[in-house]
């Protein structure tokens, strides 16, 4: 998926409904990856019932959303889970989830694999186990490789295995792709956002500078390798990476929380970042439209502190989650600008770090997240 | 599951082709977003014009006259390639 100029300052201004989305069908989960986006650990009372979540589909059907990143939490443990996903597919809105693999049993993944529009992307952060149990839990990595097992065995064909880019894995890139090619999957990489529990840990997980340009080279050489575009802050080294090279958050995609709450993206789950419900502001359409937060997304930014420099058409300064949680000003570089703009203070460290509104880790989490 | 891409012959602007069933189009501003619900591609279609000529495709002989009854003549050749190029990623295909 390329674009060229003209097309990118068309999304920056917003569409009248998303390419795509991300919705985090619960907040519950069995696992406490110490990277969680989410937070994630306990479920909410408050989140989304069955027919409420059928509504929001209707509406994505009718927006012509041609698919749906469903994650959480870990989205298989609700009872409705597969009811949603065939509601979903029968009218066209397909289906991308995210699991950590630990319910994808020889009977779901016959399921699965019989299903039209569904997409499966397991994750596992690192090649090996000691590299992966290290972020996600001891036992994580086993229940991942099971699934692919199991995926690949009911012939579910070109799976996705999903992987955080860290300091302890960006080592191993081949690795995953020899992973991705014994069980004919289709590898992703995305990048480590300092969001939810990765707040507490992007300064000792986050890779380094010559890890980012060793990422960079690995890249261009496998522009197979899907990215969900996470890396567009890394174009800045030269040659742009595939993808539409922008920040997309509120103009292209944006979060349904388990509660129905819209956010501009799903690294990016702050009242500040929080355009909506689609419970109290008139539905998931009127908050996609109609919101001031959304607006002012719309609106074409100033370079900030960028403004001299000669890579900002390729970077546009970078994710405006990573500065926002890394304590950095929003119309300036990116914590880990190429160029070195983003480390003129020792980011984090110093800064006073804005909190997700929310945290649903469970005790468990917590008690994982000090070692 | 995942539909594998499809080996197929070479683009042949003389061909019939038509808008791959499979491929859902919604209108933006600019032109279209064209999906393929078989190979999950996106692809963009980036003028009105372009549109309707894809749209139109199964209602001529080939690719060429279609895109002669859509177009001005010095455009044809960029509309053929731009067909061609949607033939590659699969959202259009012969028929």
């Amino acid at each position: 998926m390329g674009a060229d100029g003209s097309l990118r300052d068309r999304f920056e201004h917003g569409l009248d409904a998303p390419i795509c989305l991300t919705w985090e069908l619960t907040w519950a989960c069995n696992l406490a990856c110490v990277h969680c986006l989410s937070s994630s650990g306990r479920r909410d009372p408050a989140e989304l019932t069955t027919s409420e979540a059928r509504a929001l589909i209707d509406e994505f059907a009718a927006l012509q959303v041609f698919y749906v990143n469903l994650g959480g939490g870990e989205p298989t443990i609700r009872s409705d889970f597969f009811e949603l996903l065939d509601y979903a597919v029968e009218r066209r809105v397909g289906v991308k989830f995210s699991t950590n693999g630990t319910r994808i049993t020889r009977e779901r993944a016959r399921r699965l694999a019989s299903m039209d529009y569904v997409d499966v992307q397991v994750s596992v952060d690192g090649a090996t186990r000691e590299v992966n149990d290290a972020v996600r839990g001891t036992g994580s990595y086993d229940a991942a490789l099971s699934a692919m097992h199991e995926l690949s065995d009911a012939g579910f064909g070109r799976f996705k295995i999903s992987v955080v880019m860290t300091r302890a894995n960006v080592t191993q890139l081949d690795r995953f792709e020899s992973l991705a090619a014994r069980f004919g999957a289709q590898l992703r990489l995305t990048r480590l956002r300092p969001s939810g529990r990765g707040v507490d840990t992007y300064e000792s997980l986050r890779p380094s500078a010559a890890q980012n340009r060793a990422l960079y080279d690995w890249l261009l050489e496998h522009p197979d390798t899907l990215t969900g575009d996470s890396f567009f802050h890394l174009s800045a080294f030269g040659e742009p990476l595939d993808g539409l090279n922008l920040c997309g958050a509120g103009r292209v995609v944006c979060l349904v929380d388990p509660i129905g709450d819209v956010y501009a993206c799903p690294f990016a789950i702050h009242d500040q970042f929080r355009a909506g419900s689609i419970r109290t502001d008139g539905g998931f359409t009127s908050v996609w439209r109609d919101s001031t937060l959304f607006a002012d997304l719309r609106r074409p930014g100033s370079a900030g502190a960028c403004a001299s420099c000669g890579s900002w058409d390729a970077c546009r300064g970078g994710c405006m989650a990573a500065k926002f949680f890394t304590g950095m000003p929003l119309d300036g570089p990116d914590p880990e600008c190429v160029h070195g703009h983003g480390a003129t203070g020792k980011v984090a460290a110093v800064r006073l770090r804005p909190r997700a509104r929310d945290d649903h880790s469970s005790a468990l989490v917590a008690a994982t997240r000090t070692t | 599951m995942v539909q594998p891409a499809k080996a197929s012959a070479p683009f042949d602007p003389e061909s019939p082709v038509r808008l791959h069933p499979a491929v859902a189009l919604r209108d933006e501003s600019f032109g279209a977003l064209a999906y393929h619900y078989d190979n999950r591609r996106l692809v963009f279609l980036k003028s009105k014009a372009l549109v309707e000529l894809v749209v139109d495709l199964e209602h001529h002989g080939c690719a060429r006259t279609a895109a002669a009854a859509h177009v001005e003549p010095h455009e044809v050749d960029a509309y053929v390639a731009a067909l061609a190029r949607l033939y590659d990623a699969g959202v259009i295909d012969g028929r």
